[in-house]
């Protein structure tokens, strides 16, 4: 079953670029769920705040959330992410809801799951992929959270490693057809991600394919704890990533070059899901569904990509535009590169 | 040549605790900063990989690891490169792959332990993301000869490849890089061996690195720095060629190769090369004419290690050579029915001969002290099997030192320390400053048979006469050394002896200290030594009860009006260019060459005027290597930053009134912001007048505007922990030369200051240039007394200058309760531009000058006899 759904799915990325879905919370605040809302009858008692634990409504609303899986795969997504950005047990701990953490991305997998069997169902020669999504977590492990104490971290390896193996194999048994370990702005909390999914795979037996995406902070051109993109992807290439890319925090405008740094040397798929454009005053996001296609029309014509989609503030509009867009255009081709040794500090070295 | 080199990969050393001694003590300290520092240089300088290694045995070389690594995280200065993990300890390196965002290497995994754990190790950092070196060790042993290095080799790659689906470009091999010309003949074609093998992994293992560590190749030739870097390039030369790619090379250690003369070239080839069977004996030849600074190098070769290790043990104790001490101890120890008797038979009887050879000084104190290092080492070895067997060893007697409350300077205690015990005596050292109460506690708790109190500034004087009216008060026995620079043979007879009842010895340097000892711990010599003693103090009593004085006292008054008549009215003062206090940063390297070298030798018991003392026919060979090793130290204190030099200066508007100095606030003179307060030298002068350091200060009374400065300067920051270090690391020698070498580098910076005052900040001599011997003679215009020495002898004065330049908040120096400088490395003063201003000796004063002193600082009677106690009459 999982070999024939990376075959195709291989198949599929080798004739075309795939469409990845647009943001889940931007969706979820259009709905403007209440603190009722969030709890449901379920937590009606919980006793912290609840209200923004977006990863929560999978529990307490989930129609909410087919809903939106729906609309993102009548957009024409082929892939879309599982609910569970802040799924971690690291991350619920906001709420005091680490031991949700399993349930939450078992629940969450499996409705995604369902929203794509249906969609396949409905039309087999367009099958539809569940991307079981790991997030960076609130903390990192490669900065110091005190200015005062750079030696200091309040989170370690062995502790990412244990809530992502937790996480990643509730995704699994919930269904999900890729693991997606994204916005990744501390490569070190990404290396405990991807020892955690190799290990549970090979727990459990399974293989599922892996996609790794990093999030370029500012127009340094550096993730949060300071690797340039080329360095970061030397960093987490030895799990052998189906896809490898960026996404969030820039526009399709600011992050076309650091796209095009990975492009250039990753020797598997390259995807990408940019904000639409930079937040406005309010937190909004401007960047239209049109202008947004036009950038990653862009793109793909320069044979940058294998799989785009959005990150914040982008819609169902925004999927469908990019989804024309790019229908017709040729995908990325993997390029040949001659085997060096390639180690990275914040930078690349390569012998 | 250079294009062999673009592509060799550069892996920097110097973070490495075995094998950066600087970098190690750092890390033992905790000075993690200063630890960054390295990282960062090595970076700086072009190491494109650094390689981390903490283990050390004193230290939780994970957490060494992890804290390290969590550092490096935060300075992208450093962190841009990839990180080579370097431990034997499986549980370090994974606790650093745990820390790194980047793809390292681990350095290194090898077959050594059976496949098993070679495959579950290499799985690991697969999984972690990193590349790995991989040793060419087996099970069997580590690969000496080509064909083994290559077996393992390929037998490893095999393993990775193919079994465990490690990328074979992310391997890199280290197939040992051994010592040649050793004089050991089967070593001679070693670097032909790893040439050889490298050359086939790299044809047949493809993508596959080939590392290594370079200075291993030359190690016979330590000592000899050009031999050792032509050694180098030509083997690198040869192995880059052969298709090494990487290595741990220190780059300042690397001459280029056709630079090397041809002669050394040739020779040296021949060594690598193995070309024939002479090679070693030719550049053993002709490696002398190589050394630097064209002096004999002393051949070294390993033929001693060939001895039975009872003569091994004894050359390394006479030769100072610590590399091998444990490994000839646990072989000793494996032949010896009882751990002791490895410290009572060849170790002590290596000792012997090193104290005969001193005794008949043929060996000088640098040496005693690196033998003694050699034995220290020893004995740590032995230690735990000798407390595993509960044996008492049995030592000539246990002995307390300590330098007094107050004082904090430690260099001669130091000395004395080590020299007894090279004599076998058991030293229990509670450092400095150390109150009167905490030594006589600890000579009960530890039963000690001797105490010996040590000081340098002359309030510690009291502070003895202190400790043995307590000695005496609480009944004891023990007998009392006195030691340091400020106590006499009179001081010690008239202040000290008549306090206790029991035996109290002066001792003037350390060799002496030996001799006092045995007398004193001897069951039968010690009551006729102890009358004997009695009677000489009796003696040096009544002299200098008789004693007349050899000049006669004068009144204050008429003294005052003895003073230096300088023509105020005819005086242009000259106008400092920049008023006001500023602190001053220097580097190390600066004040190189104003150090006078003099004090340093005489430090160490080597009496002579430097430079000749190199040439001295006696002492000119331990000369010239103290000077050689306090030149390495030098240098590596210049390059580590370990040490650090701080100082702060201030000129100031000022005017004499009377024997007092007023410090004004401003330029307006209406507000004294301080006073200074001078003595005045107090005996009938029939020629020249009767000194006070305020004479050459305009009076206020004349109308004229004039000044005074003030500095305070040391280059002692970090000497207690370098030389805390040194002692955890059972390196006396070190730990004293560190100290020694701080203390002339203080000086030199109050030399380099003073220039700077004279020729920018007062600027009176802009145009002055004078030679280092010049400065040295102080051939220049104007003085910079220290308070506690001659001209200026009551030591509260430096409270002065240490309010009036906020000495603490600029440069962290503390005054103690007796007013000794911390860290001892520091020197503190006035200056004074006029020229006639000179030094002098205030000497003894009398009654009337005490008495108005006390009254001038608002002190009682009591405190003034205290403070210039010195200067009255015993």
């Amino acid at each position: 079953m999982i070999e024939k759904t990376l075959e195709q799915l291989q198949q599929s990325l080798n004739q075309r670029i795939l469409i990845l879905d647009g943001a889940m919370g931007t969706m979820i605040q259009q709905y403007d769920p209440q603190e009722a809302d969030y709890r449901g009858e379920r937590f009606k008692d919980w006793p912290s705040d609840l209200k923004g634990n977006n990863d929560l409504l999978t529990l307490t609303q989930p129609e909410m959330i087919t809903e939106i899986h729906e609309a993102y795969l009548d957009a024409g997504a082929d892939i879309i992410e599982t609910n569970t950005f802040n799924a971690t047990t690291i991350s619920m701990a906001d709420y005091d809801m680490q031991s949700l953490s399993r349930e939450i991305n078992v629940e969450a997998a499996r409705l995604a799951k369902e929203a794509c069997e249906k969609y396949t169902k409905y039309n087999p020669s367009r099958p539809r992929y569940v991307a079981g999504v790991l997030g960076p977590t609130n903390r990192t492990a490669s900065i110091s959270p005190d200015v005062n104490d750079p030696g200091m971290r309040n989170i370690d390896f062995d502790t990412l490693v244990e809530a992502y193996s937790e996480s990643c194999e509730a995704l699994i048994e919930g269904g999900s057809d890729l693991i997606l370990i994204e916005t990744v702005f501390d490569t070190l909390n990404a290396k405990a991600a991807a020892y955690a999914v190799d290990s549970t795979f090979e727990k459990l037996d399974v293989r599922l394919p892996v996609m790794i995406s990093g999030t370029i902070t500012d127009a340094s051109g550096r993730t949060l704890s300071g690797q340039t993109a080329e360095a970061f992807y030397y960093s987490l290439r030895h799990i052998k990533p189906l896809t490898f890319g960026l996404n969030c925090a820039l526009g399709p405008d600011l992050l076309r070059q650091y796209v095009e740094e990975i492009s250039n040397v990753a020797e598997c798929y390259v995807s990408a899901h940019p904000n639409a454009g930079l937040p406005n005053e309010f937190g909004g996001y401007d960047l239209s569904a049109e202008d947004m296609a036009e950038h990653i029309g862009e793109w793909a014509s320069s044979g940058l990509v294998n799989i785009v989609g959005g990150c914040c503030g982008s819609t169902p509009e925004h999927v469908k535009a990019i989804a024309d867009v790019v229908s017709a255009v040729k995908p990325r081709e993997i390029p040949d590169k001659p085997v060096k040794m390639r180690l990275s500090g914040l930078e690349p070295f390569v012998h | 040549m250079s294009q062999a080199r673009a592509t060799f990969i550069n892996v920097g050393e110097r973070t490495n605790v075995t094998g950066s001694a600087a970098f190690k003590r750092l890390i033992l300290e905790g000075d993690y900063e200063k630890a960054l520092e390295v990282a960062r240089q090595q970076v700086e300088n072009g190491a494109q990989i650094i390689d981390i290694n903490m283990d050390e045995a004193m230290l939780d070389s994970e957490a060494a690891m992890v804290k390290f690594l969590n550092l490096i995280a935060s300075e992208p200065d450093i962190s841009r490169v990839p990180i080579m993990l370097d431990s034997s300890k499986w549980s370090v390196i994974e606790a650093g792959l745990k820390c790194v965002q980047g793809k390292a290497i681990v350095n290194s995994i090898s077959l050594k332990e059976g496949e098993e754990l070679f495959i579950e190790h290499a799985k690991k950092i697969q999984r972690y993301g990193a590349a790995t070196v991989v040793m060419a060790f087996d099970e069997v042993g580590q690969a000496d000869t080509e064909d083994r290095k290559f077996e393992i080799c390929e037998r490893s790659y095999d393993i990775l490849v193919n079994k465990v689906g490690f990328p074979p470009e992310d391997i890199i091999f280290d197939p040992n890089i051994f010592a040649v010309a050793t004089g050991i003949e089967e070593h001679n074609n070693y670097a032909v061996d790893f040439i050889e093998a490298t050359r086939r992994i790299r044809k047949e293992l493809p993508y596959a690195s080939i590392s290594g560590g370079l200075s291993n190749i030359s190690f016979s030739f330590r000592g000899n720095n050009p031999v050792r870097e032509a050694m180098h390039s030509v083997f690198l030369y040869h192995a880059i060629q052969a298709g090494m790619n990487m290595g741990i090379v220190n780059a300042g250690q690397l001459a280029v190769y056709s630079d090397i003369p041809d002669e050394l070239r040739d020779a040296v080839e021949d060594v690598i090369l193995n070309r024939h069977d002479g090679a070693t004996d030719r550049l053993l030849e002709i490696a002398p004419k190589y050394k630097g600074d064209g002096q004999a190098v002393v051949k070294e070769t390993l033929e001693w290690r060939e001895q039975p290790v009872n003569k091994r043990i004894e050359h390394a104790l006479i030769k100072g050579i610590a590399d091998y001490v444990v490994e000839d101890t646990e072989e000793a120890r494996l032949q010896a029915k009882r751990p002791l008797d490895v410290i009572e038979g060849p170790l002590m009887d290596g000792m012997n001969v090193v104290g005969d050879l001193f005794g008949e000084g043929k060996m000088f104190l640098p040496q005693v002290v690196k033998s003694a290092r050699v034995m220290k080492k020893a004995v740590a070895h032995l230690e735990p099997f000798i407390e595993a067997e509960k044996e008492e060893g049995q030592t000539n007697g246990k002995i307390l030192m300590a330098t007094v409350k107050g004082d904090v300077h430690d260099i001669g205690k130091n000395i004395v320390g080590v020299v007894l015990q090279c004599n076998n005596y058991e030293i229990v050292d509670l450092g400095v400053m150390v109150p009167a109460a905490q030594i006589l506690q600890a000579a009960t708790e530890h039963n000690v048979d001797i105490i010996g109190l040590s000081g340098l500034i002359t309030p510690s004087l009291d502070e003895m006469v202190h400790v043995a009216k307590e000695m005496q008060r609480l009944d004891m026995d023990l007998p009392l050394l006195i030691g340091g620079a400020t106590t006499s043979k009179a001081h010690t007879a008239v202040k000290i002896e008549q306090n206790y009842e029991h035996p109290v010895v002066y001792v003037p340097n350390a060799s002496r200290a030996v001799g006092v000892c045995q007398q004193l711990l001897s069951a039968e010599n010690k009551a006729a030594y102890a009358s004997k003693l009695s009677q000489e103090y009796e003696k040096v009593r009544e002299q200098h009860a008789r004693k007349t004085p050899r000049s006669q006292p004068i009144t204050l008054e008429q003294a005052r009006a003895n003073s230096a008549a300088i023509d105020w009215q005819a005086y242009d003062i000259p106008v400092p260019k920049q008023l006001g206090v500023q602190s001053i940063d220097v580097s190390l390297a600066e004040l190189v060459s104003y150090i006078d070298w003099t004090p340093f030798f005489l430090t160490w018991s080597l009496a002579g005027k430097y430079p000749r003392i190199l040439d001295d026919e006696v002492v000119g060979e331990e000369a010239k290597r103290l000077f050689e090793d306090a030149n390495t130290m030098l240098q590596s204190l210049i390059e580590s930053q370990e040490l650090k030099a701080k100082g702060v200066v201030g000129i100031f508007p000022a005017n004499r009134v009377d024997d007092d100095i007023e410090i004004y606030a401003d330029e307006n003179r209406g507000d004294v912001a301080y006073v200074a307060h001078h003595l005045r030298q107090q005996t009938l002068k029939n020629k020249g007048v009767n000194g006070c350091l305020s004479d050459f200060i305009a009076p206020k009374s004349s109308g004229k505007v004039d000044y005074v400065g003030a500095f305070a300067v040391t280059a002692g920051i970090g000497e207690d922990e370098l030389a805390k270090a040194y002692e955890a690391a059972h390196d006396d020698y070190n730990a004293i030369m560190v100290k020694a070498v701080a203390d002339r580098l203080a000086e030199a910076f109050a030399e380099y200051l003073h220039e700077k005052v004279r020729k920018t900040i007062w600027a009176y001599a802009p145009d002055e240039d004078l030679s280092n011997d010049d400065l040295i003679r102080e051939k220049y215009q104007g003085i910079r007394p220290a308070p506690g020495y001659a001209a200026c002898p009551e030591h509260t004065e430096k409270q002065t200058i240490w309010d009036l330049l906020d000495v603490e908040k600029h440069t962290g120096m503390t005054l103690t309760e007796s007013y000794a400088m911390w860290p001892g490395a520091s020197v503190s003063g006035w200056y004074f531009s006029h020229p006639e201003s000179r030094y002098f000796a205030v000497a003894q004063i009398q009654q009337d000058q005490l008495e108005d002193y006390a009254s001038r600082k608002g002190w009682s009677l009591e405190e003034a006899e205290k403070w210039l106690a010195p200067n009255l009459s015993l």
